[in-house]
């Protein structure tokens, strides 16, 4: 180029797209995002999803409730408990079938020890996210003690089912008290850890205050719900509004932070599972007696109508809608995933910022991308 | 407001509605699709009724109907409704897009029209969320045949 | 013992000869300490990374593990080399040897006890500082002729990274030039020899200058907090993305020699080099390279212990760390220093 031929031209910038993922190791699956970028700075995001798909709401008008079950589980799989806890739930419901307190208590203390499980997890990423490492192997660490109890319980270790319509598959295993309040012990002594070495790094500060910011009323409009909610001030626990199994008869707070940035949902998450293990705290020594479960028919046959159950799994707000025909089958149903809502929001909390701060942002939304994908 | 409450103030807004409360615990509202947009609207912005939060978003295939139903809830006073819209037209169905008043329903929208072939008007970015863009048919509706993936019992 | 080599080489071939066999000797000698140190010090990063995490690190491939990076190296070697198509063949080929290249040159001039030192000029430290940053050329063409995306914003990030902290890196060693007056690294060590080592010489502006050119001396090395340029969340690998087999060793073997770099100019600078302290084992020469390891492994140490607990900076965070924070107080310590020294505070 001539000297005479350099304009201002020349010296404009220029907007690229970038691919990140499906093999991206911030995406945690395979999500893909298209992204806008000047520079650093990110203009645009558009998420590519379906990549692991598996038209779970199609295979559920084919199979029975019994199966069904057992689907879920494949949809968010560090919550595979809760998630078969709202189906059966929602077919419980159908048939007004009354389950024992005993079978309302277990459910509970295994919902709220997936929900640790599922939030050691994410805090282990959330910090690899960042850059710090060795977060990931303390997670693991804890994270395995709940694993060892749930393959005691059931047999598996992440895919796992314990939840029947109208109960549990077999009693609890004689340890399973006995391991739970070890864990207890050993959990509340190592839960400060986690705030020690990451929460109160100032770099790990600058990182996520005031980063990928959701307003309140944004946070309502985008139907998020979860961590992700309450990081926004914007009360959406479940339990508390639309309570189930036996989260009326404990105590505890729904935790809620205002700023709506990515240290708060962080905040969140931390201080939910100081609050779950308050939860099993109350009811690990008052397990009722009772049978595990209450019969039902071989063949499921629900009535004519529609049904609904929201739950709180670890992510936010999972609702199951059948639509029965009184047929064996579900005629339609449906999975309301708190993914597909909370990446939904994505766009609007990080254009703007940098590639760092997508990054960071994503972490705290926690996703799951079967979830999203069912 | 119980639901009877919901219904005399949603009956006054448009009293072209249907209402049932038959085989569901919600009160379901049946709307004609040139008025569901309208409806949405009011739903949302009356304070009596405020339901702000649509928490979840379904397309339902009836058979000779394509409908879409929207679960509502009000952050407010915690009430929560059913709006069915349905449309006969299997070839080229059109509704109107709630993006504008809920913005989650952006994604869902689009997994409508992914699905069951729900076009909506004013989406700002309508195209298939899961499949290929290529992909042939709407794989939820009743009428999808495919020899090689869906496994009949 | 290298006098006697040295003066047997002499007496058996003619002085030209002589000089050659002496410097491939040295050549050799250097190569293979630059294959041992780096294989060392990853495999030490690994058992510090193990250790810091629960875990037990390699343990498999000898005794403690201690050939798992051997076998590793092997693998390397003998892989294929892939890379894009449309990368541009001729840096991309050039980039690593770039980087290698520098790491190996810098080496030369540290001293690792009194007489085992390659090569010692006049003005070793600010020889060390010109060749270190040349090793960003590699990081650039690499990021550049990969054509990829990833790359490409790594390699940039690494420009804007080096070029900042490199002020601090050198503003402190400037620091501690002030003391000794001199830029020859023999000649900061004799200084040393005789008033103590310049960090209790300095005390507080060398303490200060000590922590910006630790801190500093990460960013130069592309490591954690400051590891934007591969930020594996971020940008796959960033730079070498599109490196394989033997040539991404090379990018991998240079970030440790890198470290050793820089923990070997803290040390000499700072730490007294092979000096012992106090001098209470002055006088045993065998015990100067120990000295010197040691020395140098606590750096390192500390390097790693940076590496795996900190989370990584944010690009515009880097900047202004280096460029409102620690230039600043690097330019007022340069003058606390000189005042000290005028004022004959020096201990």
């Amino acid at each position: 180029m001539t000297k005479d031929k350099i304009t201002n031209d020349s010296f404009k910038t220029q907007e690229y797209f970038v691919n990140m993922g499906p093999q991206h190791p911030a995406t945690h699956g395979v999500l893909r995002l298209i992204l806008t970028i000047d520079g650093e700075i990110i203009k645009n995001i558009e998420p590519d999803l379906g990549y692991i798909h598996r038209s779970i709401e199609k295979m559920c008008e084919r199979d029975s409730y019994q199966q069904i079950v057992h689907l879920t589980d494949r949809m968010d799989y560090l919550s595979s408990h809760i998630n078969n806890h709202a189906v059966c739930l929602t077919v419980e419901k159908s048939l007004e079938l009354e389950v024992t307190d005993r079978v309302k208590v277990i459910r509970t203390i295994i919902d709220e020890l997936t929900r640790i499980a599922s939030h050691t997890l994410w805090w282990g990423v959330m910090g690899m996210d960042v850059g710090a490492l060795t977060t990931y192997f303390l997670a693991f660490r804890d994270r395995e003690m709940i694993n060892d109890i749930f393959e005691e319980t059931c047999g598996a270790r992440l895919t796992m089912n314990y939840n029947i319509p109208g109960g549990l598959m077999n009693d609890i295993h004689p340890n399973f008290i006995k391991r739970v309040k070890e864990f207890l012990v050993h959990f509340r002594k190592k839960l400060p850890e986690y705030d020690s070495l990451l929460t109160n790094n100032v770099i790990f500060q600058k990182r996520t205050k005031g980063v990928g910011i959701l307003s309140y009323k944004d946070a309502i409009s985008y139907g998020v719900s979860g961590p992700v909610a309450r990081g926004s001030g914007y009360s959406s626990d479940v339990r508390k509004i639309h309570s189930y199994a036996a989260y009326d008869k404990v105590n505890f707070d729904e935790v809620l932070f205002t700023e709506g940035d990515t240290l708060s949902r962080y905040k969140v998450r931390i201080a939910e599972m100081w609050e779950s293990m308050k939860i099993i705290e109350q009811l690990i020594d008052n397990i009722p007696e009772g049978d595990i479960s209450v019969p039902t028919k071989a063949v499921i046959k629900l009535p004519k109508g529609e049904f609904y159950q929201k739950v709180e799994t670890a992510r936010g707000e999972l609702g199951v809608y059948i639509n029965s025909t009184g047929t064996k089958n579900p005629y339609r149903m449906k999975f309301r995933s708190p993914g597909l809502s909370n990446l939904n929001a994505l766009n609007q909390m990080v254009v703007g910022g940098k590639i760092g701060d997508l990054v960071a942002t994503m972490a705290s939304l926690d996703i799951v991308v079967p979830d999203i994908d069912r | 407001m119980t639901n009877e409450e919901l219904q005399n103030k949603i009956a006054s807004i448009n009293n072209s509605l249907e209402f049932t409360e038959e085989a569901s615990e919600f009160l379901n509202i049946t709307v004609n699709k040139d008025d569901l947009h309208k409806l949405c609207t009011d739903l949302k912005s009356d304070t009596d009724l405020s339901f702000d939060y649509l928490f979840c978003m379904t397309g339902i295939d009836y058979g000779k109907e394509l409908g879409v139903i929207y679960h509502l809830e009000s952050i407010k006073y915690r009430h929560q409704i059913v709006v069915k819209v349905k449309t006969e037209d299997r070839e080229n169905p059109v509704l109107d897009s709630v993006t504008d008043v809920w913005k989650t329903a952006e994604f869902n929208e689009m997994e409508i029209f992914d699905f069951f072939g729900v076009k909506f008007n004013n989406h700002p970015n309508l195209k298939r969320l899961f499949l290929t863009p290529d992909w042939n048919g709407f794989p939820l509706r009743k009428d999808y045949v495919d020899v090689d993936n869906i496994v009949i019992k | 013992m290298i006098k006697t080599i040295h003066d047997w080489l002499f007496s058996v071939m003619p002085e030209w000869a002589a000089s050659l066999t002496e410097m491939v000797l040295i050549a050799v000698f250097y190569l293979t300490l630059f294959a041992v140190i780096g294989l060392y010090l990853v495999l030490l990063e690994r058992k510090v990374a193990a250790w810091f995490q629960m875990r037990k690190g390699p343990n498999r491939v000898g005794p403690w593990g201690l050939f798992q990076t051997m076998a590793d190296a092997l693998k390397l070697v003998t892989k294929e080399l892939t890379g894009t198509t449309k990368a541009d063949k001729f840096l991309y080929n050039l980039a690593p040897y770039f980087v290698i290249v520098t790491a190996l040159v810098a080496m030369s001039v540290i001293p690792f006890t009194q007489s085992v030192q390659a090569f010692d000029i006049n003005i070793g430290v600010f020889f060390l500082l010109a060749v270190s940053s040349i090793g960003v050329i590699g990081i650039l063409l690499g990021g550049w002729s990969s054509n990829n995306k990833y790359s490409l914003i790594g390699a940039m990030r690494s420009g804007v990274q080096t070029i900042s902290y490199e002020l601090s890196v050198g503003l402190s060693l400037l620091t501690m030039v002030l003391l000794t007056g001199t830029l020859q690294l023999s000649e900061i060590i004799a200084n040393q020899q005789e008033h103590g080592w310049l960090i209790l010489q300095g005390h507080i502006p060398a303490i200060i200058a000590f922590m910006i050119f630790m801190i500093a001396g990460t960013a130069e090395t592309n490591r954690a907090p400051f590891d934007l340029v591969e930020a594996e969340s971020e940008l796959g690998a960033g730079f070498h993305t599109e490196y394989s087999g033997m040539k991404f060793a090379y990018f991998f073997l240079a970030e440790f020699i890198n470290m050793f770099i820089i923990a070997s100019i803290a040390v000499t600078i700072f730490f007294g080099g092979w000096l012992s302290p106090f001098g209470i084992t002055e006088g045993i020469i065998w015990l100067q390279p120990i000295w010197f390891t040691v020395k140098v492994v606590g750096i390192i140490f500390l390097m790693m212990w940076f590496r795996w607990t900190f989370p990584r900076l944010r690009i515009d965070q880097l900047l202004k760390l280096e460029w409102k924070y620690l230039l600043p107080l690097n330019l007022m310590n340069i003058v606390i220093m000189a005042i000290v020294i005028w004022l004959g505070w020096t201990i």
